[in-house]
């Protein structure tokens, strides 16, 4: 019964994991591009929703908005100020760009609002509901269908949207796009929001279940990385399943090597990955 | 590239480092020199893969942790000098850098950047977890020199010595490098990769070799740095910190040239201690920002470093001359 537990609430994190890891991938997919800031934005989205119970007042639709849109704004301007001019340049700059960029967020978290661990205050999610036996905080519950319900949705706007076949159009050929009257640099910024307001949502519903510092950017930045690589590059809906199984595999070695191990497990399986099956598990190759 | 006449400035480097001890003996002068250099070396050390192969490493403090721990733990373990165990880490980088490098580097850049970083974290935290290396409290050195042969000495000038010796076998190593066959498969790899396969540079072994150049003497700083410590934990061995400076130094000064690492160690130590002598302890999170402001700005604006920068201000006659 503690395993089943165990594996219910690896599979509601994983839902998030899917979630911010699906904004990584978008980015990777359609401009060959790694940030390596993603976990910091998913940090910045947890102190956005903070800020906004604590600020403005209202409930989880209010906060769960209000990071969306705070890291929706961040993509774009970091692709505005940023990325549009290194990710045509040399490897240095494009892999510096975004490492840099995770130091000045990371540390600039840490100097505004302290190493010390936070929640956010009680919201109307707090409470455990039974159901046959197993636990389940709703906080976390609702956090994890809905991380779900967004990853989804951000499927079928890549496929089912002309947003998004324009947005697939200039992933697959730049110049043809642009003969065709897309415009690939706004194209691009709107990639940049998406991926941000991922982050941004992802990280509102962590902060509804879990106490966050400003250090588990890096932890999330790197759990995105083997999500990525264990879905494939660049696919939504492999992010998705590699999201609830890292979860998962996160939560029962937790439960049967203890938590420190937790992370190892993790990053010993995106090594072996990278050995044994560099574009993914359901990537092509 | 620079054909600008090592002799010359070799001499001048040279000849500036080895008096500075007797201009500058106070303790504190003396303590940023020995840093300068340690920061030098291994900035240098990752300057062969990333800066002249172009392949970004951003978790090169796994081999600089190896390096560090192998001398604590011989002693520990079996009470042998610190120094046999210099070997054992630079082997055990050796394998390590191969083991990244053969499956990533068939990949595109991206992919070695990111198992980097993801193996330097897994190793970090392992090291936290096991006991016989000291898990999260670290190793210790020998507190009283048995003999020469400890490295274990009250002052900091011997050190001083030592680290300018392994500096200046590194840069001869890298300046010979520049001029051979190596280096110029190097710089071919970095400006296109695919052009320089199809005219046969061997692209994996080459960049393999240049990986393993750089985690030997990478380790090598690694080890420096614990034996003149005499001790060393999972955060100044494997942290994320450690690979950020030899980063931010590399690409300060200039990614990919000879003096680049020195240059940007020479602004960025005396930076550091003065930002945290200001700031007191709370400096270090202020220093951090400044390193991820200071590695965006060159990103976006400096991919050369200071010396190119220098290269396109300074009168004619000052710069660096170019055969291209």
């Amino acid at each position: 019964m503690l395993l089943l537990q165990v594996i219910v609430g690896g599979l509601l994190l994983g839902a998030i994991y899917a979630l911010f890891s699906s904004g990584l991938t978008l980015i990777w997919g359609m401009m060959n591009f790694i940030n390596f800031a993603h976990g910091e934005f998913v940090m910045l989205g947890m102190y956005a929703a903070l800020l906004v119970v604590v600020y403005i007042g209202g409930g989880p639709a209010a906060f769960g908005f209000g990071a969306a849109m705070a890291l929706f704004i961040l993509g774009v301007v970091i692709y505005a100020g940023l990325i549009k001019h290194v990710m045509r340049g040399p490897m240095l700059s494009q892999i510096l760009s975004t490492f840099g960029l995770a130091l000045l967020l990371r540390y600039t978290a840490f100097w505004i609002f302290s190493a010390n661990f936070v929640s956010l205050p009680q919201t109307s999610l707090s409470g455990t509901l039974n159901i046959g036996g197993i636990l389940l905080p709703v906080a976390q519950l609702v956090a994890g269908i809905l991380a779900i319900a967004f990853t989804i949705g951000l499927h079928l706007l890549l496929t089912r949207t002309t947003v998004g076949s324009k947005l697939l159009a200039v992933s697959e050929d730049r110049n043809a796009a642009m003969l065709m009257g897309i415009r690939p640099d706004r194209m691009q910024a709107l990639a940049w929001g998406l991926s941000g307001c991922a982050a941004g949502i992802a990280g509102a519903l962590l902060a509804t279940a879990y106490p966050w510092s400003p250090s588990v950017g890096e932890t999330f930045g790197l759990t995105a990385f083997v999500v990525v690589a264990l879905g494939g590059f660049g696919s939504v809906p492999g992010a998705l399943y590699a999201g609830l199984i890292i979860g998962l595999i996160q939560a029962v070695s937790a439960y049967w090597f203890g938590p420190i191990y937790k992370d190892i497990v993790v990053y010993g399986l995106f090594v072996a990955l990278l050995w044994l099956r560099p574009q993914g598990l359901m990537g092509k190759a | 590239m620079t054909k600008f006449s090592p002799p010359w400035s070799a001499l001048i480097i040279g000849a500036i480092l080895l008096i500075y001890p007797m201009v500058f003996s106070g303790a504190f002068y003396l303590d940023i020199g020995t840093t300068f250099l340690l920061a030098a070396i291994s900035a240098s050390a990752w300057n062969i893969v990333g800066g002249y192969a172009g392949q970004v490493s951003v978790g090169h403090s796994v081999f600089y942790g190896f390096g560090a721990y192998c001398p604590l733990l011989v002693f520990q373990l079996f009470g042998w000098p610190p120094l046999a165990g210099i070997p054992i880490g630079i082997g055990v980088s050796i394998v390590v850098a191969i083991l990244i490098g053969l499956p990533t580097f068939r990949l595109t850049g991206h992919y070695f950047s990111m198992a980097t970083i993801a193996v330097a974290e897994l190793i970090r935290i392992f090291t936290g977890t096991w006991d016989l290396v000291g898990a999260a409290i670290g190793l210790q050195g020998p507190a009283v020199a048995r003999g020469w042969w400890d490295l274990t000495f009250r002052g900091e000038l011997p050190y001083y010595y030592i680290f300018l010796g392994v500096l200046a076998v590194l840069l001869v190593i890298t300046a010979m490098m520049e001029r051979r066959r190596f280096g110029y498969y190097l710089r071919a790899i970095k400006t296109r990769e695919r052009a320089a396969q199809s005219l046969g540079v061997p692209v994996l072994h080459t960049k393999i070799k240049a990986l393993v150049l750089s985690a030997v003497f990478t380790s090598i700083a690694g080890s420096l740095y614990s034996l003149k410590t005499g001790f060393i934990d999972p955060e100044s061995g494997f942290g994320i910190l450690i690979s950020v400076q030899m980063v931010i130094i590399a690409a300060l000064g200039g990614a990919g040239t000879l003096y680049g690492p020195l240059l940007g160690a020479a602004i960025l130590i005396p930076l550091q201690t003065a930002t945290n002598t200001w700031f007191g302890g709370g400096g270090s999170g202020l220093t951090y920002i400044l390193y991820g402001g200071i590695i965006v700005i060159i990103a976006r604006f400096e991919p050369g470093g200071l010396l190119d920068l220098w290269d396109r201000l300074a009168p004619r006659k000052w710069r660096r001359s170019r055969a291209a």
